[in-house]
């Protein structure tokens, strides 16, 4: 796996790469179905003429309920929402008629946690990640950057259960190289450090190398772990660093209670080592500028720092 | 099958309804015993399916989104040949493919895995999409609660079956009027049941949901630009006196010899049918 990152912005927009790659999809397997929640056009569908993309309207359980029905007549659907909507809007629905009945779906939610920005607190998730945890034999992708979401897009297409791709609409920094391929449940090791791990996911990866990259001008050497899955995680990975430096600190942008840092612990569960988070402390979402949201839940690469330094 | 064979086939689904119920001591027997006759002209008239090959992907479904209807489901299911009649016997045993509520990956025949009331709607939306798209030429038969469509994704499913004109869904109301806490009009008065889906685009009907001639009539129309929902002018109950007439009937918990009374009635009818 080639890394690629340099700390600057790609200039592809996730929504933008949602859209061209389900347009792909649809024209290489003509089981692929995409349904979506009068939000084509933040999923960058809009413009796909196909009779298999179809809007439900705001009605995001029926959705859901009818991505369950197509998979069990033979169909490989997705289904879009914003993030919230996504799962605890329609919970019920994809947990049994999707999970419990094994019809296979992916559940797509954009605009993860402070992401949401403009939208605020009503549409601003920081427990998608528990309700898909507590969900048996669901794959949590948190999506990293374009490479990541384009493949995380194509590998959900046969895999059993259900998926959930969270995902933001918006800007990313490039990590892996174009064209990369993941295995769900498989770490990647960013950066090596014999000080500490980082594990970070999703848009608190650009943050954790960043910190990474501070800590290390003060002689800290950490570590920084990419998950990709949050469900399955790689416990033997994460295990690994976490005897090898025994310092490990996870970044989020989720509630600490039932994301990646509840995942975390329970893979390190037992053993001796220093822990640390950097994650939303168990509040409700608030409207602003992302660089505002940032500040405000402290998600920010200056946190991370700090936090590594107070368990040094 | 003649009106004859229909209302035999019908008793034949209520007897083994009521010995499944019996097995375990209680069960939803009001509710099942609603839909016996919409299940006989359906499984015995209307629906190609094949019971060798359950899972033929251009069979005809059923879903019954009022999913403690699984007890009359696999009476209908063991009766069509599907599996032995004696699995009956095992309803919500341990370790058995007959759970109170329908589920297609334990009961062959059983098309959608439903209980969380109101899901079955969408479910059956998404299998009638499904065979559209591919191109299949079959229909979904969906069951649905008058009590459940006290919940919105019913509505919301049907709103979607009209507007995206899925001809090739076919609704099914139970309208029973009663629910587990009572009366259906007491609870949640759901109005005009034909009105709200002629209302939502569908081209609705009511008729006598215990009649298998009115049943095979309905259901043998074809459906024009509109999907067909028919209302089904049922009672909770039906066919077992005592049950009709228990005020609370969603789920009863009898001794066997009461169970035995039942059991007798039923095949009074039947005898009395093929006299």
């Amino acid at each position: 796996m080639k890394i690629v990152y340099n700390g600057e912005k790609d200039s592809r927009q996730f929504k933008n790469v949602i859209g061209e790659t389900v347009e792909a999809l649809l024209k290489a397997d003509d089981k692929v179905v995409w349904l979506d929640a009068d939000l084509m056009g933040c999923s960058g569908t809009n413009k796909i003429k196909d009779d298999r993309v179809i809007n439900c309207g705001i009605a995001e359980a029926n959705m859901a309920g009818i991505a369950a029905g197509l998979s069990a007549a033979g169909m490989k659907p997705y289904a879009h929402t914003f993030g919230p909507f996504a799962s605890r809007r329609c919970y019920d629905q994809v947990f049994l008629a999707a999970g419990y009945a094994k019809n296979p779906i992916t559940m797509i939610g954009t605009d993860p946690g402070i992401t949401a920005a403009f939208n605020g607190g009503t549409h601003m998730p920081f427990e998608d990640v528990a309700l898909y945890r507590a969900l048996p034999e669901a794959t949590i992708f948190d999506i990293t950057d374009v490479p990541m979401l384009e493949a995380a897009l194509k590998m959900a297409k046969d895999m059993p259960g259900v998926k959930y791709i969270r995902v933001p609409r918006k800007d990313s920094y490039q990590v892996y190289e174009d064209g990369a391929e993941f295995t769900p449940g498989k770490a990647v090791v960013l950066r090596e450090g014999k000080d500490g791990v980082i594990v970070a996911s999703g848009i608190m990866v650009h943050e954790a190398l960043q910190a990474a990259e501070k800590l290390a001008k003060d002689g800290i050497e950490m570590a920084v772990i990419d998950p990709i899955t949050i469900k399955p995680l790689d416990v033997e990975t994460i295990r690994a660093y976490a005897e090898k430096t025994g310092l490990v600190v996870v970044a989020e942008n989720h509630n600490y209670i039932g994301g990646l840092t509840s995942a975390v612990q329970d893979a390190v569960c037992g053993m001796a080592l220093k822990f640390g988070y950097v994650a939303v402390e168990d509040k409700f979402g608030e409207v602003g500028p992302v660089d505002y949201l940032r500040t405000q839940y402290d998600l920010t690469d200056d946190h991370i720092v700090k936090v590594v330094k107070g368990l040094k | 099958m003649t009106t004859k064979e229909l209302e035999k086939f019908a008793l034949e689904i209520r007897l083994a309804t009521v010995e499944c119920i019996k097995s375990r001591g209680f069960g939803h027997i009001g509710g099942s015993l609603s839909v016996c006759d919409a299940l006989a002209v359906l499984y015995g008239d209307i629906m190609n399916v094949d019971p060798k090959n359950p899972a033929k992907p251009d069979r005809d479904k059923f879903v019954s989104s009022k999913g403690h209807a699984g007890p009359a489901v696999y009476a209908t299911l063991a009766l069509k040949g599907y599996f032995p009649k004696e699995q009956l016997l095992t309803l919500n045993q341990p370790g058995t493919n007959f759970p109170s509520h329908c589920d297609m990956n334990k009961t062959p025949g059983v098309d959608m895995t439903t209980g969380s009331l109101g899901q079955g709607t969408s479910e059956a939306v998404g299998l009638a999409l499904g065979d559209k798209l591919q191109g299949r030429n079959c229909t979904t038969y969906l069951m649905v609660g008058d009590g459940e469509a006290n919940e919105g994704q019913v509505w919301e499913a049907a709103m979607f079956t009209a507007a995206k004109k899925l001809t090739n869904l076919v609704w099914l109301i139970d309208w029973n009027k009663k629910q587990l806490d009572g009366y259906v009009s007491d609870i949640l008065e759901p109005f005009d049941f034909e009105e709200k889906f002629r209302a939502f685009g569908f081209d609705a009907c009511t008729i006598d949901g215990n009649d298998v001639a009115q049943l095979k009539e309905a259901l043998s129309k074809k459906a024009t630009d509109k999907p067909i929902a028919i209302i089904l002018d049922t009672v909770k109950g039906k066919g077992v006196t005592e049950v009709e007439e228990a005020a609370g009937n969603h789920s009863m918990n009898v001794g066997a010899e009461v169970f035995d009374g039942w059991i007798e009635e039923i095949k009074g009818k039947l005898a009395a049918l093929e006299a």
